[in-house]
């Protein structure tokens, strides 16, 4: 059965880079068409290129490094002040919540005196 | 013929380059702040590159980094030592990358202008004599320039900087099997860009 160009078209960039082994009749094809050799040439190429951009650095503009350790700094302080105002509002609402429970008992205490008061004259 | 580099040479000093940014990484784990800052200041470069490279824009690439060495900064108690620190903090910027061009809805490709200058330089490099390796590289580079932000995060990640297909579908939040698809397109694209010989022969075959 013969083997047609495009149905090795995803496969050629997995073979240039490693990553796939052709089947023995796609490596028969391969073997005998200019075209699929030359697009395999053409990745192998365009990764050794690619490859070699990584060692490539390109030098930002200068102040980068005391940027970021303005950034970090900034960020720090305003998680800082942001947990002091969520620890102050915390306290206050804990106090707002002592505050409210020392008054419901002393408002039940009360009642209940008065009703013990009432039984007590109504005897 | 020019001496071209000594791959074993290069070997060693980039393992000891590795040590070397391991054991400040470790050091800026246990709380040595000046450990750190040593860190950041070599491997600023090597990240603004990446960044650069990924948004397209040296004022993105600026904010990506900065918002890299802050969350490399908080997450620095998470790092073992296991892999590389580069990929560990390349993991970290392709994140931020995303996150970036995701939130601020900037799927934009390069100025004009910058296209241009790219352009330039690879032809004068083509007929100025320089070897055809360098000349192809800028090429490339000129090339992953010009793709989609989503196609061009995937291929440079996987075939500039090497990471595996996991990594960069976690990364950018994608399966990966999106993440080799998209890997796939880019190829062909810059493919056919950089060579189009072999299409334009198929259109005029047909």
């Amino acid at each position: 059965m013969s083997v047609r160009c495009d149905e090795l078209a995803h496969q050629l960039a997995e073979v240039a880079d490693g990553s796939h082994t052709l089947t023995l009749s796609h490596q028969r094809h391969v073997s005998q068409c200019l075209r699929c050799q030359a697009e395999l040439v053409q990745y192998r190429k365009l990764l050794r290129a690619m490859r070699a951009l990584r060692t490539d650095v390109l030098e930002p503009a200068p102040g980068l490094v005391s940027d970021v350790f303005a950034h970090i700094e900034a960020v720090g302080e305003r998680t800082a002040i942001r947990s002091l105002i969520t620890n102050h509002r915390a306290a206050y609402l804990g106090g707002l919540a002592a505050a409210t429970a020392a008054g419901a008992a002393g408002a039940i205490l009360v009642a209940s005196r008065k009703s013990r008061t009432r039984v007590r004259l109504a005897s | 013929m020019s001496p071209g580099p000594n791959p074993s040479t290069d070997d060693a000093s980039l393992a000891g380059r590795v040590d070397e940014l391991a054991a400040l990484a470790i050091a800026a784990r246990d709380g040595d702040r000046d450990a750190f800052e040593e860190l950041v200041r070599r491997t600023t470069p090597s990240t603004y590159t990446l960044a650069l490279r990924l948004t397209n824009s040296e004022e993105d690439a600026r904010d990506v980094v900065q918002e890299t060495y802050l969350r490399a900064y908080r997450g620095l108690k998470n790092y073992r030592g296991d892999a590389a620190f580069t990929t560990w903090l390349y993991r970290i910027c392709a994140n931020c990358s995303s996150t970036f061009l995701t939130t601020r809805g900037r799927h934009r490709h390069a100025d004009l202008d910058e296209l241009v200058e790219f352009a330039d330089q690879s032809a004068g490099a083509d007929v100025e004599g320089q070897s055809e390796a360098s000349a192809l590289k800028d090429q490339v580079a000129a090339g992953l320039a010009e793709l989609p932000p989503r196609l061009r995060a995937v291929i440079v990640l996987r075939d500039v900087y090497d990471l595996p297909h996991e990594a960069i579908a976690a990364e950018l939040g994608i399966s990966v099997s999106a993440a080799k698809v998209r890997l796939h397109r880019a190829r062909h694209k810059l493919r056919t860009q950089i060579f189009p010989e072999l299409d334009e022969i198929d259109v005029r075959a047909m």
